[in-house]
């Protein structure tokens, strides 16, 4: 009895420094990648070719998703305001809940799915297949040549898409309130543009992307390289890839929603 | 190599963003307003009460918006409210006693500063205080100015 409680504290104890270990690792490695960046100012060849697989690619699933999500939103937002005989609000609604928080998280969200498992199966893959170690031989830095041109794409990759995403949503719920359910066009968009302020909704929007964008190429770029060398290890990587950072954009958007919109 | 084409789409998908990132700002928010601000001058009012009068409240002036309430503070002093608001340069013919009076836009909606000028031959100068101010009303004092004033009536059948 004495030894099986012993056990699970001492298995508890083992876990927490083991999340700590990776932690820090994670830390010193990102510390490492940062450093190494300007090699993708020198050549900005590298990183255009991860935006154009991070960012480019993830463009249709991005564009269509903001369209439905913004055309649900017109018509829940529709059903929900016409009982308060304020339908005319519906812009309003669209806009600021697209711009603040959905537009950022849902496109957080799909970015870490598509593009950030794909940057850790693929550096996951090249450090199974050795082809990192190679790099080395041939005194090539695998961080500075592999990581931080994938870990730079996916910071500029998601305000841009984040951008796409509202502004097709918002048409989604014009779409909606405007051509099929008969809002009044006029005051769709004025009521709009008198309620949402630039410096307090656009630009903390897009500063919540680029957080997040930080944070998700973070993760992958780091469970890429963590990765046992095995085929298990790499899938196990890329499922941590997305489950790490569902969590955490979700709980970074609190934190920065209470920072950013508290006087409202 | 496809280079070139690659550089193509990435290229694409940048002016995409950057232009998604204009909509939003110029359509769907309001930096058209930030940009095309023109010169402002600064009027200042004491209020009774402000009610839900918020910073960047709309003044109105016949219904046209002229300006925006910059600062709201608290004078200790005289325990009235003090409003400063910027207006446009353009409207600077103001009479020395301008009537400045904080009304709802519709039943619930969001309060704005109405001016209604008067007939002063001297005008309002940058810096100036508006003299002139009425309170906003208060749903609350108003029930409570109807239910005293039906108290003294005589019950009707």
């Amino acid at each position: 009895m004495v030894d099986k409680g012993w056990l699970t504290i001492r298995g508890v104890g083992r876990y927490a420094i083991e999340a700590f270990l990776r932690l820090g690792y994670a830390t010193r490695f990102l510390g490492l990648t940062l450093a190494h960046s300007q090699v993708c100012l020198r050549r900005p060849r590298l990183v255009v070719r991860e935006v154009y697989f991070s960012g480019v690619l993830s463009l249709v699933i991005i564009l269509v998703s903001g369209l439905f999500v913004g055309m649900v939103l017109g018509l829940q937002g529709y059903q929900t305001l016409k009982t308060y005989g304020s339908e005319s609000a519906l812009g309003v609604l669209v806009a600021l809940s697209l711009l603040r928080e959905l537009g950022p998280v849902i496109t957080a969200l799909l970015f870490a799915s598509r593009a950030g498992s794909a940057v850790t199966a693929e550096i996951g893959l090249m450090k199974a297949t050795e082809q990192l170690r190679a790099m080395e031989m041939m005194a090539v830095d695998p961080i500075a040549r592999v990581v931080a041109p994938r870990f730079w794409a996916g910071v500029i990759s998601t305000p841009l898409l984040t951008a796409m995403f509202t502004a097709m949503g918002i048409y989604g719920g014009y779409l909606v309130g405007v051509v099929l359910l008969g809002v009044d066009e006029g005051s769709f968009w004025s009521q709009m543009q008198s309620s949402v302020d630039f410096r307090e909704d656009v630009v903390n929007g897009m500063l919540k992307s680029l957080v997040f964008g930080f944070a998700i190429s973070w993760i992958a770029v780091f469970e890429g390289y963590d990765a046992p060398p095995t085929a298990e290890g790499v899938s196990g990587a890329t499922t941590r890839t997305v489950v790490t950072s569902a969590l955490t954009i979700l709980f970074l958007d609190y934190i920065l929603t209470s920072l950013m919109f508290r006087g409202i | 190599m496809e280079r070139s084409s690659l550089d193509v789409w990435v290229g694409l998908f940048v002016v995409g963003g950057v232009l998604a990132l204009l909509i939003l700002a110029l359509k769907v928010g309001n930096a058209g307003d930030l940009l095309s601000a023109g010169p402002t001058y600064t009027l200042s009012a004491n209020f009774e009460n402000i009610g839900g009068l918020k910073a960047k409240a709309a003044v109105r002036s016949a219904g046209v918006v002229v300006g925006r309430v910059a600062t709201i503070d608290y004078d200790p002093d005289t325990f009235n409210a003090v409003v400063t608001m910027k207006i446009d340069q353009r409207f600077n013919k103001f009479p020395r006693d301008t009537f400045a009076s904080i009304y709802t836009s519709g039943l619930l909606g969001e309060q704005y500063i109405g001016l209604a000028p008067g007939g002063d031959e001297k005008l309002l100068a940058a810096g100036d205080r508006i003299t002139k101010t009425q309170k906003a009303v208060v749903l609350e004092d108003l029930i409570g100015q109807f239910l005293t004033s039906r108290a003294g009536e005589p019950a009707t059948k």
